[in-house]
């Protein structure tokens, strides 16, 4: 047997395994927690890495869970939009693992109970992404959304609970729906199999279910107006909290919707449905880049920003079953650079919380005397969030633009162009006040570079993106419904 | 087949009326319990589709789908009535604080 057929076989062992082993061991022995954390995180991205190799290189994985096929089996499958979001997942959360440790110090040491939902974390969104089932995504889903919430209490305090709570509930009521419209599929077709349905799916049982699954996501997504409950969740948590959440477990939700959108949905159906989600980006670009430039503390800001740059992706959808290519490896490219660099900004506001004491906007003059690195940090972030070339944000959105024009969605452009202009003006605002001299006493001593280098991998990783970007664009087409077409609609 | 249709409309009405109670009641025990009785629903749903009529046996993937439901409805319970608890010793009411203050 050769390398590559051992891994064609167990790789869901390889993206569960150590993760859910090391979760329930670091229960058991909370002592052994940190390490644990961090040989499962650096595994788990080795691991997403190869994959990535393996996909790349031979084509999609499925497997048959337990050896029992669809239309009664699980069926798991990693194409190539799932590797790359176990990429994005796993790099995430290695360096969220590695400033764990000195984000926490500042407290004594990590909170009893984070390194088992961090690995659990870790575990549930690997097992989303890699799931082919309706109803084994549904169980995927709740076993995220527990772990999100029980991290975000571990912020401490009233306000995390609160926070905490309110995301509960509405994720609960999310998946409720999400749940009653997977029961309505097996009702209608007898199965849950995306595949199978996607091949014999049609009529108004489909398009009922549908509309329950994706109202449901949309709330899990946090997509405007169903937003209310992800700035405090987002920006009450720990900081490598805040990271993993706001770079993956919202993105997982819209991960979802492109696959049932794109994979399930006949085009007359996402034709006359998919609108509505446009129109919902649309606003939440704006509404959530005006909240980010009115917030006055950074996390709170960065959280906002997430609102609004999960617009873009809902934007996207209705762009995509017409326009193809272009806009399904756009928006991967987006979902990646995002995750990548809204990562290594609550990285960074963490380690500014952490020295400085606070993380009023206001109060951070001359930041970049004191932490250059994290100011450097900021930075990079920016340029992708932005979508300023050479990064990954902005391949990510030229793609976007592009099939945009190619269908002559002029309100698709003007979103886009405002909202990149609204991203400038609130992370020059932050970094404006980061270069002011308004602190003499040099650089911070006692800031462990250990707590900066993961946030800065990250941000420098989503800007490099758009150097291998048409290689993860094509990556992101294998196994998908546009697996073949040309990555460009138009020439320029 | 019109059994099997009574059973799950009466799941989607008690889900919706779940739903409709976990936006409107303010108290976080009765927005618990208004999860349950939407969870409830859709449970009924699923009974109710694999009814197959007859004297023919009702199919067995939606009731092990409930089944694992269930232990999801359990532990989700579980953890919103320990954080609901949390929050009511901490503030001394049983509601979630408004969230429009944050900034």
């Amino acid at each position: 047997m050769n390398p590559g057929d051992w891994l064609a076989h167990w790789w869901p062992g390889l993206l569960l395994g150590p993760a859910l082993l090391g979760g329930a061991l670091a229960f058991v022995w909370p002592r052994l927690g940190f390490a644990l954390g961090q040989g499962v995180a650096l595994l788990n991205a080795l691991a997403a890495v190869l994959l990535v190799w393996r996909v790349a290189v031979g084509g999609p994985l499925a497997h048959a869970a337990g050896g029992w096929p669809a239309p009664l089996g699980i069926g798991l499958r990693l194409d190539g939009l799932a590797v790359l979001m176990v990429l994005a997942a796993a790099l995430v959360a290695w360096a969220g693992a590695l400033n764990a440790r000195s984000y926490f110090r500042a407290h004594g040491q990590a909170p009893e109970g984070f390194w088992p939902l961090w690995l659990f974390l870790m575990a549930a969104l690997n097992g989303l992404f890699i799931s082919a089932d309706l109803f084994n995504l549904y169980v995927m889903l709740e076993l995220t959304g527990l772990a999100a919430v029980g991290l975000v209490v571990l912020g401490g305090g009233t306000d995390s609970l609160a926070a905490a709570l309110r995301y509960l509930l509405v994720g609960l009521g999310g998946s409720l729906c999400y749940l009653l419209g997977v029961g309505l599929m097996y009702g209608a077709y007898g199965t849950v199999d995306l595949p199978l349905l996607a091949s014999q799916a049609s009529g108004p049982a489909l398009g009922a279910a549908l509309a329950l699954m994706t109202a449901g996501l949309f709330f899990k997504a946090g997509i405007f107006p169903f937003h209310f409950w992800l700035p405090p969740a987002h920006g009450g948590a720990p900081a490598p909290v805040s990271a993993m959440l706001s770079a993956l477990v919202v993105e997982a939700a819209f991960y979802l919707l492109m696959r049932l959108w794109l994979e399930l949905a006949p085009l007359s159906l996402a034709e006359l449905a998919l609108p509505v989600s446009g129109v919902l980006g649309s606003a939440a670009v704006v509404w959530g880049a005006v909240n980010a430039l009115r917030a006055e503390r950074l996390k709170l800001m960065i959280a906002y920003s997430t609102v609004s740059q999960l617009g873009y992706l809902f934007l996207a959808l209705p762009l995509m079953p017409l326009a193809g290519a272009a806009i399904w490896s756009g928006a991967a490219l987006l979902v990646l650079s995002h995750a990548l660099a809204k990562g290594a900004l609550f990285l960074g506001a963490g380690t500014v919380l952490n020295v400085v004491g606070h993380d009023r906007i206001r109060g951070l003059n001359g930041l970049a005397q004191r932490l250059p690195l994290t100011v450097a940090v900021f930075v990079l972030a920016a340029v992708s969030l932005i979508g300023l070339p050479p990064s990954g944000g902005f391949l990510a959105k030229w793609l976007l633009l592009n099939g945009a024009i190619a269908q002559g969605q002029w309100w698709a452009v003007a979103v886009l162009l405002v909202g990149s202009v609204l991203a400038g003006a609130y992370m020059f605002r932050v970094l404006g006040r980061c270069f002011t001299y308004g602190h003499t006493g040099g650089r911070e001593p006692g800031v462990a570079l250990a707590a900066q280098w993961p946030a800065f991998g990250l941000a420098a990783a989503a800007v490099a993106l758009g150097l291998a970007g048409s290689w993860v664009g094509a990556l992101a087409l294998a196994g998908s419904p546009f697996e073949g077409d040309a990555l460009l609609g138009v020439a320029p | 087949m019109t059994l099997s249709l009574l059973y799950a409309s009466a799941g989607v009405l008690l889900f919706c009326l779940g739903l409709f109670a976990l936006a409107v009641r303010p108290h976080l025990l009765h927005k618990i319990l208004a999860l349950n009785v939407a969870g409830a629903g859709a449970f009924l749903v699923y009974l109710g589709l694999a009814y197959r009529g007859g004297g023919a046996a009702a199919d067995p993937a939606p009731q092990a789908m409930v089944l694992t439901g269930i232990v999801v409805a359990v532990s989700t319970t579980a953890l919103a009535l320990a954080l609901a608890l949390r929050l009511g010793r901490a503030t001394g009411r049983m509601e979630l604080p408004d969230g429009s203050a944050d900034r």
